[in-house]
């Protein structure tokens, strides 16, 4: 490979350093090597792919290896234009070259400075300018995306604006056009790739071929549910010291046996993968105590069970019944002696959907109330304790309220909990029976809770 | 801040303005000095390195107001202590001082336990966490020796506290932690709130504020620039004085800037995702530390947080204790003791467990409801100068006076008591004050004991009950504690079949050994509870120890501004005491204020209310309230004054949220409150 990049002027050693580094993406980054020249280049790269695919990980090992002068910014830091200027110019020309921009400076200010600094350090080389998670650029000042894009031309510099993102090129085009950029995509890693990089991160107190190995069986269990190199990263780190613990206490040697020892820990491992719910040690905790207890892998996910006060506990049963019943039905459910109702047009056409597959209704305040004070089972006094109880709610984020934050009178709120939240906390009010009023409501929707 | 500054009075006329000018008044400009709240902020983050950060002084916000202000010093009223408050329209002065002084020492005590409790039981998490943050900066400063840790350098280490619903109870915890923090770990801890950060940028300026002030554009390459030298400053005078003893061995190299988001749920995901994606790019140059408060489940963190941001965090979780468990313990610690002379009756202590199981799960409330009552107590009850320590309560019995001995006659338990006594001893009681004395004496020893004997045979009861299936005498050692204040426990059906149960043994049958052991314990016990655990009621001079006026505590913790405002608009009498004002039931006068007139007319209305009648229907009230001639040609008649006064009451209710107004009909309003007439 370094043989067929000899022509483009780099030293020989670097180029073999630099690509030694970039395992699987040699193709990725001749290409890029011979897109960077000395004298002129193109204006703009845009290169895409999946998370972990090297994007950022190449573009930052040519552009440091190679000592090329390069700027790179993440987006997601930029809260204001000013601030993305000025991390150009200082990783540009040095320390003193921000303060010339203004306070909030424009994009004509930037070209300014730019090319003043420009002409006082003209340059040998291109420069490069590095956009991270550049999808957030379509979210700012409109001419900024397109003025990056032809940066080379406003500055009259060379330069070179690369912008990195997981998005394809097409939701980025503006509606008045602009110009083109190289696009470079870099696909996603094959298994025999990922085996290859993941071997790289072998143990020292190990050799290379066990850890291999290792990798090996990991992608054997998991390449099928996940490919995200950094995940599938975490996931080995996360498994290798209970592989090898056969090892430390010096029985198994075979990598077969070890094999057999690892594997219903991995499966185990399965339920919780992408989770990220607790960190190694923890996770290693559970798995022991578990092999006492003999039960299912709890994470984040298994702590699922709030503790409520009792009234709260109500006003979420009454809000979750005022968002996913309409209106209409309050009387029939919640009124001991409501008036005969037809079963067959009880119903409307639309309401036979299921409400769980549409979403939360939005209900005022009043008719959360009504609930509340006909499914709570004493006499409770509106004290203000109830609605503050109300408020906390919507901080926890259990209820939300919508529209305006600060609407006095009138709020409307959604129940933003699930069935299951609702059923366990059903069950600690309402001891005996099996959640009367979740169950009456699935009755009734029978086409709904089909869905369920 | 100024204390005494004051607004000149609305005058009516130049000259009587003149006049204050006389009396010696001075118009003066007085600035005054607004400390931002960044400012406060730098005080928690920065203390521990003020020496090594050069904080920018706080820039003053300047106000410039116009004051009247009086020069005389001695003439300016002193500002009253809460002890005059106390004092204020008691008839006995030196008794209420004493009971001041009494209700002070107590809570001080009070206080004092029940922090260090909370301590304790904090102390097991806070431990925890901050070990795990110990270890992580060892992680840190180890650099990439570790293979485990190289291969997690990219996550920032994150705890997740999962403290229980009620989030103010929190603070505690986290000043806690935060204080433990600076004093062992890290100079660099910040809290921030969610109300604080609505905004990303906030999150970042918030940080660094905390830190550095001088920056308008606060990013996170200031704050690593920041970091970089006080690290290189610390370093250097680490060398070159000698260690400070105060500072701990892992503070020197590169503490971690601890970052505690207090509560997690209130923060807009987005905000909080972009924060992390921020931090995640600097996490090999800067020490970054999390710590998520966590009031609901874990689980939210997933909600909040898509994969790809959580998967930048190494999350460790940590569960502090339930708060039910808590305030069992808090029970246990100030309420079932011996200790405190202060108690509580069984309505009271029901009135502020069920507020705590019903509203808020609030430990903390708990306490201030407890403070009330015990503030309630001595405020209300003159006779609570007796409830102190045994030794400081004989003394007092010794120095009351004749005044405090005709209530201490005229106490129900004590007058039970003078019935009980001979004919001869209850001549002497109802005339010699002397003799009273000796004998309150006596009672307060009496009852003295009579809470040494309660409390143990209570726990005894409680351990014998709590283990049995459906817990007939209650779960919880309070539940029991309750309805033995109440009422004879031994007289409860619960406790009377428990015990058979319990006993229940083959009659017929010859008994074993074991069975009349069983059967000779459960009567020990069973004798005990009778000759201990009768309720304080019967105890003379109760009244003294115990607070009972539930219906005071609950009016004052719990409010029903609704039913109040109610109240206030239908019988204004209740509030204003006007005789005027008092009229019967459901009717009311029509001297009343407009707005209870305007309440009362709009009650007699459907959902729709036509302005111009319920005009018309003041206006005739009101000139039946002004003595007009009924038959005369004005009677009734809308004058501009009228029309006014209406309008505003209207307003008036429309504020407090009865009507609004409503695009069905544009000279219509609509109600918002059901029933009526």
């Amino acid at each position: 490979m370094a043989a067929q990049l000899q022509h483009l002027g780099y030293e020989d050693e670097k180029l073999q350093r630099v690509m030694e580094r970039l395992p699987c993406r040699d193709v990725q980054a001749s290409m890029l090597l011979a897109l960077m020249g000395e004298q002129c280049s193109y204006p703009s790269i845009f290169i895409y792919g999946h998370r972990a695919t090297g994007k950022s990980h190449v573009i930052h090992t040519l552009l440091k290896e190679l000592e090329l002068p390069y700027a790179t910014v993440s987006c997601v830091e930029c809260v204001s234009v000013g601030l993305l200027f000025e991390q150009v110019l200082l990783s540009l020309f040095g320390s003193d070259s921000a303060s010339l921009l203004s306070r909030s400076p424009s994009l004509s200010d930037f070209v300014r400075v730019y090319k003043q600094l420009c002409v006082q350090a003209s340059a040998k080389q291109t420069r490069y300018i590095v956009l991270d998670r550049a999808e957030l650029l379509r979210d700012m000042e409109a001419n900024l995306l397109p003025a990056f894009l032809r940066l080379q031309e406003l500055v009259e510099d060379n330069v070179t604006v690369i912008l990195l993102s997981e998005i394809v090129w097409d939701k980025f085009r503006p509606n008045t056009g602009c110009f083109e950029p190289l696009l470079l995509h870099f696909p996603d890693y094959s298994k025999g790739e990922l085996q290859q990089i993941l071997s790289e991160d072998s143990h020292p107190s190990y050799s290379p071929e066990l850890y291999s190995a290792f990798i090996n069986i990991l992608l054997g269990v998991f390449y099928s549910v996940c490919r995200d190199l950094r995940e599938l990263r975490h996931l080995a780190a996360l498994h290798f010291s209970k592989f090898v613990e056969p090892l430390e206490q010096g029985k198994e040697s075979d990598t077969h046996k070890l094999w057999r020892n690892i594997e219903p820990h991995l499966k185990k491992a399965m339920q919780t993968v992408y989770l990220r719910e607790v960190s190694s040690v923890q996770w290693e905790q559970q798995l022991q105590m578990e092999e006492k207890e003999a039960g299912v892998v709890r994470g984040l996910s298994a702590h699922a069970h709030v503790e409520l006060p009792y009234y709260s506990k109500f006003l979420l049963i009454a809000a979750y019944l005022a968002s996913y019943n309409p209106a209409r039905t309050d009387k029939r459910f919640f009124l001991k002696h409501h008036g005969k109702i037809k079963k067959t047009n009880f119903l409307k056409k639309h309401e036979k959907t299921s409400n769980h597959l549409l979403g939360p209704k939005p209900f005022p305040l009043d008719r959360l109330l009504a609930i509340f004070y006909s499914v709570v089972d004493s006499r409770v006094a509106p004290t203000a304790s109830v609605f503050c109880q109300i408020s906390s709610l919507v901080t926890l984020q259990l209820l939300n309220q919508v529209g305006h934050d600060d609407q006095l009178d009138a709020p409307k709120y959604k129940c933003a909990v699930s069935l299951d939240f609702i059923l366990t906390i059903s069950r600690c009010v309402y001891p005996m029976l099996y959640c009367p009023l979740v169950t009456d409501w699935n009755h009734c929707q029978t086409p709904a809770s089909a869905a369920l | 801040m100024k204390a005494t500054r004051k607004l000149p009075k609305p005058t009516q006329s130049t000259s009587s303005h003149c006049n204050n000018f006389k009396d010696g008044a001075v118009v003066k400009l007085e600035a005054e000095t607004i400390v931002s709240p960044n400012d406060a902020h730098s005080l928690d983050g920065n203390c521990n390195s003020a020496e090594t950060v050069k904080v920018s002084p706080p820039k003053p916000v300047q106000t410039k107001g116009c004051f009247v202000f009086k020069p005389s010093a001695n003439k300016r009223r002193k500002t009253p202590t809460v002890e005059d408050y106390f004092t204020h329209g008691c008839e006995d002065t030196e008794n209420s001082k004493l009971r001041f002084r009494n209700c002070q020492t107590l809570w001080e005590k009070m206080k004092a336990d029940t922090e260090l409790l909370q301590d304790e039981l904090n102390r097991k998490i806070l431990d925890s966490l901050l070990a795990f943050i110990r270890k992580s900066v060892s992680t840190f400063q180890r650099g990439t020796d570790d293979w485990a840790s190289r291969m997690r350098a990219h996550e920032i280490p994150t705890a997740a506290l999962v403290l229980g619903v009620n989030v103010p109870d929190h603070d505690m915890t986290f000043q806690c932690l935060s204080d433990q923090l600076q004093q062992s770990v890290t100079p660099f801890v910040v809290s921030v709130q969610a109300t604080e950060c609505a905004g990303q940028s906030c999150v970042c300026v918030q940080r660094s504020t905390n830190v550095n002030q001088k920056r308008v554009h606060c990013s996170l390459i200031t704050l690593c620039n920041w970091y970089k030298t006080v690290t290189k400053v610390c370093t250097a005078s680490g060398t070159a004085r000698k260690k400070r003893t105060s500072v701990g061995k892992d503070m020197q190299q590169h503490p971690p800037i601890v970052v505690i988001f207090k509560d997690l749920e209130a923060f807009n995901p987005k905000v909080l995702q972009d924060f992390i994606l921020i931090c995640s790019r600097y996490v090999e140059q800067l020490p970054l530390m999390f710590v998520f408060g966590i009031a609901t489940s874990p689980s939210t963190i997933q909600h909040m947080l898509p994969h790809s941001v959580s998967s930048l965090l190494g999350i460790e979780l940590f569960q502090s204790l339930s708060c039910t468990q808590h305030l069992a313990s808090v029970i246990d610690k100030v309420i079932l003791t011996s200790q405190f002379p202060f108690k509580l009756n069984g309505k009271v202590l029901q009135v502020l467990v069920s507020i705590f199981l019903y509203h808020d799960f609030s430990v903390r409330n708990f306490i201030n409801g407890l403070q009330l009552a015990l503030l309630e107590h001595f405020h209300s009850q003159p006779l609570s100068v007796l409830c102190c320590k045994e030794a400081a309560a004989l003394v007092h019995a010794t120095e009351l006076s004749h005044r405090d001995v005709e209530r201490l006659q005229q106490l129900p338990s004590f007058m039970r008591y003078v019935e009980e006594q001979g004919p001869q001893e209850q001549v002497e009681l109802l005339t010699s004050d002397d003799h009273v004395k000796e004998v309150c004496q006596k009672l307060l020893k009496d009852l003295c004991k009579y809470h040494k004997n309660y409390y143990p045979t209570l726990r005894c009861l409680h351990i014998l009950t709590a283990s049995l299936p459906k817990y007939p005498l209650g779960k919880q050692i309070r539940e029991l504690h309750i309805s033995c204040l109440e009422k004879n426990v031994w007289e409860n059906d619960e406790y009377v079949s428990t015990l058979l149960e319990m006993k229940t043994s083959r009659r017929t049958k010859k008994m074993s050994q074991f069975e009349i052991l069983r059967d000779q314990a459960l009567e020990f016990i069973d004798s005990l509870v009778r000759s201990h655990l009768a309720p304080p009621e019967s105890q003379p001079l109760y009244e003294v120890c115990y607070y009972s006026s539930s219906a005071v505590l609950r009016r004052h913790l719990n409010a029903t501004p609704r039913t109040s405002i109610q109240t206030a608009l239908s019988n204004p009498y209740h509030y204003l005491k006007n005789e005027d004002l008092r009229a019967e039931d459901g009717t009311v006068s029509n001297a009343a204020p407009d707005i209870c007139i305007v309440y009362k007319l709009h009650l007699e209305c459907g959902r729709l209310i036509n302005l111009y009648d319920w005009l018309e229907a003041y206006a005739t009230v009101v000139s039946a309230a002004e003595g007009k001639d009924p038959d005369s040609a004005d009677f009734g008649k809308v004058d501009e004054l009228k029309h006014a006064r209406f309008i505003q009451a209207v307003s008036e209710l429309e504020f407090l949220g009865f009507i609004k107004s409503t695009k069905q009909k544009t000279d219509h309003v609509s109600r918002l409150t059901w029933g009526g007439c």
